[in-house]
């Protein structure tokens, strides 16, 4: 998926690093590996990949990530 | 616990009705799914049984004549790819094939074409694939038709438990973006389906596109069962479950590829056709106007026939522009330039268009007349091609959003221009 990209700049992924609890649930649930694990806490590695469906938002047990998407 | 488990003694469970609501159909969302309603949660009571019959008479029916004699219902259809029913602590479970029988192949091509698309279900509750026991995994799926299609015949070999969600016959990630493959559905199908009296272990394996309406951690703590993710696609299925429930990860991300993409681009035209036929009729009115028609000379002849060639044109560049936002576009999503649908659209539309211009150069039509038509040919192609970002897996809502503020005033500003051609063009 990486040779298709959608808007640049555009994703409203949030991601509260103090709160994570580095249950990597987040690297599961995404289906375009928008984060990683690093040093036990999730990072976000390609904030252009997210398509915003919520998944990690939804699944995160200390609601450490938002995302905020348009009425596309 | 499994002291009344015995294929040969099997009782009807499987129940279909046909009682049919009809909801809005869903835009803008992930891949294709469109919503309606059924209600069916039906559970039977045992059903006696006599087995003696059946196993000495009738040995030339067929086997689904079998399945109805020993089982039928008043008011109640067994599935065709219900092969039996197995008896468990919590009833009877229909055992499903792992192939698709004609009936499922032609079924599968009316939905993929958009005829049966928004009715294509199967009744939610608990299947079984294969002779699963009290150890056997849980997979957990949708109740539209072809996502359970693709899930059963993804399995080989292994023996499973199925459970199928009321997602309004929705797939499984549009249901999930939409709210009915939700924690608050599974919770209440694990319940109603009676699974803690068939699985000694507490593992529900879901697919990984449900986590957007899916809260893992409110599953356990609201019925007992541990939610595991398991690959975006069933044919990871069985990889992931031998390889001791984990993913590799090329099993989590999704992807877009080609045959992906051409899948999708029959529905377009499904469901741009009212559109379509509305702005087919206007074209033929716009065109239809011209000097001649009008003037004062008796050409009322030479008129008609400028009017049936100005249609014609129009409605071929229509179908031009319909083609290449909505079939070409999609196709070659990777290669065409710019990130913005509508602007790859617009690209495939110049090509087109300019190339049927070339075409046409022999015709009689007249340089406002071109100009008009290719525009127009470019601006219904740029229109379709930024549909088509409600129809793939990697548009972010926002961009949408955001394409959609830039791109909508040019394709107006599109299709006013080669209005205002194209009436001066015939005078």
């Amino acid at each position: 998926m990486r040779n298709m990209r959608y808007l640049e700049d555009v994703a409203t992924l949030i991601l509260n690093k103090e709160a994570c609890v580095g249950c990597s649930l987040c690297t599961v649930v995404c289906p375009h590996g928008v984060f990683e694990m690093m040093d036990n806490k999730a990072v976000i590695v390609d904030l252009d990949g997210c398509m915003e469906c919520g998944a990690c938002v939804n699944n995160c047990p200390v609601y450490a990530i938002k995302v905020t998407p348009g009425v596309g | 616990m499994f002291q009344n488990y015995n294929t040969n003694n099997v009782k009807l469970k499987h129940i279909i009705t046909d009682n049919v609501v009809i909801l809005n159909s869903m835009k803008g969302v992930s891949p294709v799914a469109f919503d309606n309603n059924i209600r069916n949660d039906c559970v039977l009571d045992s059903f006696p049984l006599d087995t003696s019959a059946s196993a000495c008479c009738s040995p030339k029916s067929s086997h689904s004549d079998t399945l109805l004699a020993k089982y039928a219902k008043a008011g109640y259809v067994i599935s065709h790819f219900v092969e039996k029913f197995i008896d468990t602590d919590a009833g009877q479970i229909p055992v499903v094939r792992r192939k698709l029988d004609f009936k499922d192949k032609v079924q599968t091509v009316k939905a993929r074409l958009g005829v049966t698309r928004n009715n294509y279900r199967v009744s939610q509750g608990l299947y079984a694939i294969g002779e699963p026991d009290e150890n056997s995994e849980v997979l957990v799926t949708a109740n539209f038709k072809l996502t359970f299609d693709i899930l059963r015949t993804n399995i080989n070999q292994l023996n499973l438990w199925i459970l199928v969600l009321d997602t309004l016959g929705v797939n499984v990630w549009c249901a999930a973006g939409k709210g009915t493959f939700s924690t608050q559905e599974l919770v209440k199908r694990v319940q109603l389906s009676g699974l803690e009296k068939i699985v000694k272990h507490r593992r529900l394996i879901l697919p990984q596109l449900s986590a957007t309406g899916v809260r893992a951690k409110d599953v356990k703590t609201m019925c007992g069962f541990n939610v595991i993710y398991g690959p975006v696609r069933a044919s990871d299925i069985q990889a992931f479950l031998r390889n001791g429930r984990k993913a590799e990860p090329c099993m989590r991300r999704v992807t877009f590829t080609f045959k992906e993409r051409l899948i999708l681009t029959p529905i377009e035209l499904t469901v741009a056709f009212k559109s379509l036929l509305i702005t087919v009729a206007a074209l033929l009115f716009i065109s239809g106007v011209n000097s001649e028609l009008f003037s004062l000379q008796n050409n009322l002849g030479s008129g008609l026939l400028k009017s049936l060639e100005r249609g014609f044109f129009s409605l071929i560049f229509l179908f031009i522009g319909f083609v290449s936002g909505a079939v070409v576009t999609p196709a070659l999503l990777p290669f065409l330039p710019f990130k913005a649908f509508a602007a790859k659209g617009i690209v495939s539309g110049a090509i087109f268009s300019l190339l049927a211009i070339f075409f046409s150069s022999t015709s009689s039509l007249n340089i406002a007349a071109m100009a008009a038509l290719s525009t127009f040919g470019i601006t219904v192609s740029s229109w379709f091609a930024m549909n088509f970002t409600g129809a793939t897996p990697f548009t972010s809502p926002s961009g949408v959003e955001k394409e959609m503020k830039q791109f909508i005033p040019i394709q107006a500003g599109g299709a006013i221009l080669s209005l205002v051609l194209w009436i001066y063009s015939a005078f």
